[in-house]
């Protein structure tokens, strides 16, 4: 659930306040927003994720975790973590098309004698497109 | 707080600070809501849609990756290849033209998607690989569709009850749970797409997913199907909340004795009776592995990360977490134009039952999100053609506002019972592994006793306490009294199923009827409030084509 707000690294946008899809969070006025109903986090992450600064900490835990203080968490260079693996920049979507799963070299069958996995694997190996430069809508 | 700003006795009076009308009125804005929304708007119709929280991040979805089907209609071996793998895991209770269906009706959405913009990765060849969505990316980027399709969109407005005209669902009343304001909005149709429910078990991003839609539905007189088949748990890191599995693809599981199992019911059972369950990525051996799986499964990653978890090198503990009619099968009874058994009411996604696509399950992500966008457009175009048979007139019609339990004022007759004894009953049911993961008659019958009486004490109270000090705080309150009569009644749609469904089939287990029994190859139908009620339906479908 949510643990942080980060006071030095909130900008005041309350982009938090809005995406927050369980309302977790009070705007206050001149100031970073406030944790105000913490039991009604339900660990999504979308805050962090839209967050532009990299001002909030989402623990992993369905119950408050008493070792996420801000010093430790500061410290630890995790603050904006979600958002670079994923390739999101300031709060804007980004890196869909990053996804080194994709590639061929990693396909892997299953056991042969599992029938249904196998043909479901089998099938599986047609999802590839051929794409040319597709046209887009205007 | 003065008792005109009490937003349970405005709604009851019709006093609403924003009233809106419009041809079609969405309620939800997940994947199948948003879907509904651009369908509706597309065959011309305006379109208000209504979410709790906030359509773009509202949902299970906003928290991870799903898998989903793109399937060339074009390529007879890749469709018919999924067709005929699928419907062994279904148990007899599909229908292989639904599975079509929804196949063609996903490629044309994801095709969609990639018009306007959304990118995709390639392999090695450049080939694109539409199969996997990114759900906070997916959510988001919908969302701007729907904005630039006109779509008015309500974030942080809950509906609170239907409003009805003679029988047909004619719009919604809610409250903005940050301003404490009422709303009202007049439709021709509705279309109810709030997902499914997790009983508040703790999974990621399921704590909107109170059930609300399917109580609105069955205060209108909708049916349910299949509400036995919803018995859904999945993998979670112990101690976490995210319940996905894509990764254990690369894991190899143990018992606490150290024993190597399978995944899915083999390890419910290692955690009941060794007392827990372990997974180590271990089928993961080099870097490029790992570096891969990281960055597909970034989601999944993250949590494990966070909880100091390195799955490659150590043994992490799992437990399997309820996921309940969240990917799972029962839900609203609906007819091939998506409409409920109520006039002018329509569903999509998880609110429905996906027996006639997944028959009794279990359906897994790919296929419930699939589900999710294809049963959304098929819905939205209904309730578009719906509203335009109406005419103008529609948002003129004599209304009745027809939200119960849950709803009545603050400061009114108090129920003994509050919104977290109700949410603990029906937890203690839900949860448990011997209660759900397991069923057995004499459990369901006693839960089912109880959650009669339950219900008759709170259906004339109000769940909640009085001392709210502005109206927003009311508004919360009465938001969690409502949420908690949807949870009450959904545990007893599913729990009179499971006692009428004698066997085990799929997503339903009884530990008294171990087994298949072919002669209980039927649907079964339910509703009712005050008087829960099932009945036997056959399998088949009316002879008439689909529409497609």
């Amino acid at each position: 659930m949510i643990e942080l707000v980060v006071e030095g690294a909130c900008i005041g946008c309350d982009i938090c306040v809005r995406v927050c899809p369980t309302d977790v969070f009070d705007a206050v006025d001149g100031r970073a927003p406030v944790i105000a109903r913490k039991d009604d986090c339900h660990t999504c992450m979308a805050c962090e994720l839209h967050c532009p600064a990299d001002a909030l900490y989402v623990s992993p835990r369905s119950d408050p975790d008493p070792a996420a203080d801000l010093e430790t968490i500061v410290g630890s260079g995790v603050l904006g973590s979600y958002a670079r693996s994923l390739g999101w920049k300031r709060g804007a979507p980004g890196g869909t098309d990053d996804d080194p799963g994709v590639l061929t070299a990693f396909n892997r069958a299953p056991n042969p004698n599992d029938k249904v996995r196998m043909q479901l694997f089998n099938i599986s190996l047609r999802n590839y497109i051929d794409v040319e430069s597709p046209v887009r809508d205007a | 707080m003065a008792a005109t700003q009490d937003p349970a006795a405005r709604l009851a009076q019709g006093s609403y600070d924003t009233q809106l009308a419009a041809d079609v009125l969405v309620i939800g804005g997940g994947p199948a809501g948003a879907w509904a929304a651009l369908a509706a708007a597309e065959c011309g119709a305006s379109v208000v849609v209504a979410e709790k929280g906030y359509t773009g991040t509202a949902g299970p979805l906003s928290s991870a990756n799903t898998g989903i089907y793109y399937i060339k209609p074009d390529d007879p071996i890749h469709r018919h290849g999924m067709v005929t793998a699928r419907m062994p895991l279904a148990f007899g209770l599909a229908d292989e033209r639904w599975l079509e269906r929804t196949l063609d009706q996903s490629y044309a959405n994801l095709d969609a998607m990639a018009r306007w913009g959304y990118k995709w990765p390639k392999n090695e060849a450049g080939q694109e690989y539409r199969a996997r969505l990114r759900g906070p990316d997916t959510l988001i980027f919908l969302r701007r569709q729907l904005l630039k399709s006109r779509v008015r969109l309500l974030d942080h407005s809950p509906v609170m009850e239907l409003l009805v005209s003679d029988g047909s669902a004619a719009g919604a009343a809610g409250v903005n749970r940050q301003t404490g304001d009422t709303w009202s909005v007049r439709a021709g149709a509705v279309v109810l797409a709030t997902g499914g429910t997790a009983f508040l078990s703790g999974v990621a991003g399921t704590r909107g997913n109170t059930g609300d839609g399917y109580l609105f539905a069955a205060e209108a007189g909708a049916e349910f199907s299949g509400m036995e088949f919803s018995s859904q748990y999945a993998p979670a890191p112990h101690g976490g909340v995210l319940s996905r599995g894509a990764h254990l693809e690369y894991a190899t599981l143990f018992d606490n004795a150290g024993n190597e199992i399978t995944r899915g019911r083999k390890t419910v059972e290692a955690i009941e009776h060794t007392g827990a369950a372990w997974a180590i990525l271990d089928k993961a051996k080099d870097e490029a592995t790992r570096a891969m799986l990281r960055a597909t499964h970034a989601h999944i990653f993250l949590h494990l990360d966070r909880l100091g978890i390195d799955p490659f090198t150590e043994q992490y503990r799992i437990d399997f977490r309820l996921e309940g009619t969240i990917r799972a099968v029962g839900g609203l009874a609906i007819d091939d134009e998506l409409s409920t058994t109520v006039p002018g009411l329509f569903a999509a996604g998880d609110i429905t039952t996906k027996e006639k696509v997944v028959g009794a399950g279990p359906p897994g992500g790919g296929p419930a999100a699939a589900w999710a966008i294809a049963s959304g457009s098929w819905s939205g175009s209904s309730a578009a053609r719906f509203a335009q048979r109406l005419g103008p007139s529609a948002n003129t019609r004599a209304v009745v506002s027809i939200g119960g339990t849950g709803l009545h004022a603050a400061g009114s007759h108090r129920s003994d019972l509050t919104v977290a004894d109700v949410t603990a009953s029906v937890q203690a049911e839900m949860i448990p592994f011997d209660r759900n993961y397991w069923r057995s008659g004499v459990h369901l019958e006693a839960s089912l006793n109880r959650f009669a009486g339950e219900w008759a004490q709170i259906r004339d109270g109000s769940l909640t306490p009085s001392g709210a000090a502005t109206a927003r705080d009311a508004a919360r309150d009465l938001l969690r009294g409502r949420e908690a009569a949807a949870m009450l009644a959904t545990a007893r749609w599913i729990n009179a199923s499971a006692l009428a469904r004698t066997e085990t089939r799929g997503l339903h287990r009884r530990s008294d009827f171990p087994d298949l029994d072919p002669a209980q190859e039927h649907h079964l139908i339910s509703g009712g409030l005050d008087r829960v009620w099932v009945q036997r339906r056959p399998v088949g479908t009316p002879e008439e084509a689909l529409a497609s």
